[in-house]
């Protein structure tokens, strides 16, 4: 058997695990295993400007491709500034592997240089954590390390690795573990099939039906099985946030994303539907306003991988533990099977009812914003940005009103397109992210939605870019403030602005790509919009910067009413209410 | 309402510490716990004591089976179950006092297990109640100083909770 140093192990059992990049930065306590990393050529390392953004950038290349995203960093700082990307990953359960370096065994609780308990603080934001004791278990935990990420429902796993375990001074024989099994892990596959067909019944006699898909459809593989389900019963289609892509966006079938910021459509069916089929979505407080008031006429078919989110905040009349795949297949197949199909005049009905509220207030059928004025308005961006690049790009986001603008307006016909931290909400997310996207779909058009709020949170990265040639395009909705909270505060402070002003204290965007060798564009009007963003895509091998100067008065809507609203309470507008 | 769960886990470095952090990070109570190694070295089996209606109860139990250094939990208030804790006790024990606090451990099955000319250590078992009850029947001017091992438990008859 080959003799290898803990060092060489690691890297070694990366390979064999598969893994063909790790971002990572690195320090004192993982020197071993960059030196590991530096005498062999099939795992490729990516080097950042910041923890966060290794983890981020992970993040978006696990999104993107379905694969573990891996992130090597050292000790102490080096594993605490992980700390909010482990974090983001988390919330929106992403396959991460993290291995951070740590201070020699002899060392450990003694406050040595760089230490931190990274097995401690990391525990509540991860799936399962390993501390390695000895060389010889690397392999083996390397192993049990990717099926966790990568099972059940997914989530980061942290391998912290002591200096002394990857000393070059011993070897140990080597061999990476075909299949692993712990007894005390078995992640659900199939679901009940008692309870499918119940679901099924129950989907069938439906009047006012309304399919509610989630992120586990986009990482459970569900989208094409989830189509054509839809399509099969002709019933209206939602998605939250993190399930934007899991049904075609510009289909008619599909009511937009649901919400806070969801559709008028989107929310109003929800709220009066007869029969609700939630499929890899958790019922998150963002989606359902108050919850006792939460679609009052609905029986609740919930399917998820992860029996905790079942019942968590709204309880389920069928609810089914299994694999959106595995699940989905059986629905159908039972669907096709019977003899019952919908009611065609209650579906119609519905239907109609559905093109009424689409008329009214929908996001799709006319703008609801001004578009009158000389300002440029945020919503035409992002409906610019899907006409230039054909709605076939990946786009990455930050957080706030950007994020919500490009959620309503891209229309993303294909899962994994969309690359966001929904859950956490995390700022600075978009550009490391879209790094990772950039470098497992080398010639793909990728673009970071974003603020002049967040860019400034892992603005570093443009060095990134330039190391890496990684030509993403960053298309600031630059309104001078922080948008989102400038929000609240104009509907819930009196438009008292704590904080959320830059004071004419923001970079000149266009110099400084200009000092990282990238090109940057001014958009300050209306006219040049479309020729500018054009012109930016057509620089295919270069990252671009379009600071374009929106309408800083604009607000995201529709916005539920909150507190005590349902689902149908909404904003339309500054002055207008459902 | 108050539950008695049981859990097998790996009697692994950390493991502890997550069951104890689930329950602070979700803003679960524990009420009591305890943790030894089992006759099977590699697992630990924990019992805890906690406080919540149904949904609650629950989600906590969906929570632990999702660590994966839980093996296997099982509710025993769900069925019939033995319950007992253990408690040790410091009572002033002078004069006139001496004889009541005696006659009052014997009512309840206890054992005076050390004694001074002015105190006893009485050592107690029974379930959370009747622990209590003990010590309302000594009364709070004789307690000195009282520890408590938290509650164990069992299920009656064939039910088993092993691997």
């Amino acid at each position: 058997m080959e003799m290898l140093s803990g060092g060489d192990m690691l890297i070694r059992s990366l390979r064999d695990e598969g893994v063909e990049f790790v971002f990572g930065y690195p320090g004192g306590a993982a020197l071993h295993i960059y030196d590991a990393l530096f005498r062999q050529q099939d795992v490729k390392h990516i080097l950042v400007r910041h923890e966060q953004a290794a983890t981020h950038a992970a993040d978006g290349y696990a999104r993107t491709t379905g694969k573990v995203g891996t992130v090597l960093v050292t000790s102490g700082p080096g594993a605490t500034n992980a700390i909010t990307g482990i974090a983001t990953a988390y919330m929106d359960s992403i396959p991460m592997v993290v291995i951070s370096g740590q201070v020699a065994s002899d060392k450990i609780g003694e406050d040595a240089f760089q230490e931190t308990d990274m097995v401690g603080v990391s525990r509540p934001i991860v799936k399962h954590s390993f501390m390695v004791k000895h060389a010889s278990e690397i392999p083996e935990i390397v192993k049990k390390a990717y099926y966790i990420a990568s099972s059940g429902r997914p989530g980061p796993v942290v391998i912290d690795v002591p200096k002394d375990i990857t000393s070059p001074a011993e070897t140990f024989p080597y061999e990476y573990p075909k299949t692993v099994k712990i007894r005390s892990y078995t992640p659900a596959t199939r679901g009940h099939t008692g309870q499918i067909k119940k679901a099924v019944q129950l989907l069938l006699g439906a009047k006012r039906p309304v399919i509610y898909a989630g992120g586990g459809v986009v990482q459970g593989n569900g989208s094409e099985l989830l189509t054509e389900l839809a399509r099969k019963l002709n019933y209206p289609v939602t998605n939250t946030l993190m399930g934007l892509g899991c049904y075609p966006g510009t289909d008619r079938q599909f009511l937009g994303m649901l919400g806070m910021h969801g559709t008028f459509e989107a929310n109003t069916a929800m709220h009066h539907c007869d029969v609700l089929l939630a499929v890899g979505a958790r019922f998150d407080d963002r989606v359902t306003n108050t919850v006792s008031k939460f679609c009052p006429s609905a029986k609740i078919i919930h399917i998820d991988i992860d029996p905790a989110t079942i019942a968590k905040t709204v309880v389920a009349d069928v609810p089914i533990v299994g694999s959106v795949e595995s699940v989905l297949t059986e629905m159908l197949a039972l669907v096709k099977a019977d003899d019952k199909t919908p009611d065609a005049d209650a579906l119609s009905a519905w239907w109609k009812q559905i093109d009424e509220w689409r008329d009214r207030h929908g996001l799709y059928t006319k703008p609801r914003y001004r578009t009158d004025g000389d300002a440029i308005m945020p919503q035409d961006v992002i409906r610019t940005l899907h006409e230039v690049t054909k709605g076939d790009a990946y786009i990455t986001s930050d957080v706030g009103q950007h994020q919500m603008f490009a959620a309503q307006y891209y229309l993303f016909d294909k899962p994994r397109r969309w690359i966001n931290s929904g859950g956490l909400g995390t700022m600075g997310f978009g550009l490391p992210a879209a790094m990772g996207v950039q470098i497992a779909e080398r010639d793909a058009v990728v673009a970071c939605v974003t603020g002049e709020g967040s860019i400034q949170m892992c603005i570093q990265e443009l060095s990134t870019c330039t190391q890496y040639h990684l030509p993403i395009k960053i298309i600031c909705l630059n309104n001078q403030a922080l948008g989102m909270v400038k929000q609240w505060q104009d509907m819930q402070y009196d438009s008292r602005y704590s904080e959320s002003l830059y004071e004419e204290s923001l970079p000149d965007f266009v110099k400084l790509m200009e000092s990282y060798g990238h090109v940057g564009m001014r958009v300050t009007d209306k006219k040049d919009l479309k020729a500018k963003m054009e012109e930016c895509f057509a620089m295919t091998d270069r990252v671009v910067f379009m600071d374009i100067m929106v309408d800083p008065t604009e607000h995201v809507y529709p916005m539920h009413v909150a507190p005590d609203g349902s689902m149908r309470d909404m904003w339309l507008s500054k002055t207008e209410r459902t | 309402m108050r539950r008695i769960i049981s859990v097998l886990i790996e009697n692994a470095p950390g493991a502890l510490s997550r069951v104890v952090g689930l329950f602070s990070q979700r803003g679960y109570n524990i009420e009591s716990l305890t943790v030894a190694p089992t006759e099977d070295e590699t697992l630990s089996r924990l019992t805890l004591t906690t406080l919540g209606d149904e949904h609650k109860i629950e989600q906590i139990t969906k929570h632990l089976n999702k660590l994966i250094d839980v093996v296997k939990l099982v509710d025993l208030t769900e069925g019939a179950h033995i319950e007992r804790e253990l408690m040790l006790i410091k009572v002033k024990a002078s004069g006139a006092q001496r004889a009541e606090v005696k006659r009052c451990v014997d009512i309840f099955r206890g054992q005076i297990v050390d004694v001074t000319s002015s105190l006893y250590i009485i050592q107690i078992t029974g379930t959370s109640d009747k622990l209590d009850a003990f010590l309302q029947a000594v009364g709070e001017a004789a307690i000195l100083e009282t520890v408590r091992t938290g509650v164990s438990g069992i299920s009656r008859g064939e039910k088993i909770l092993s691997l």
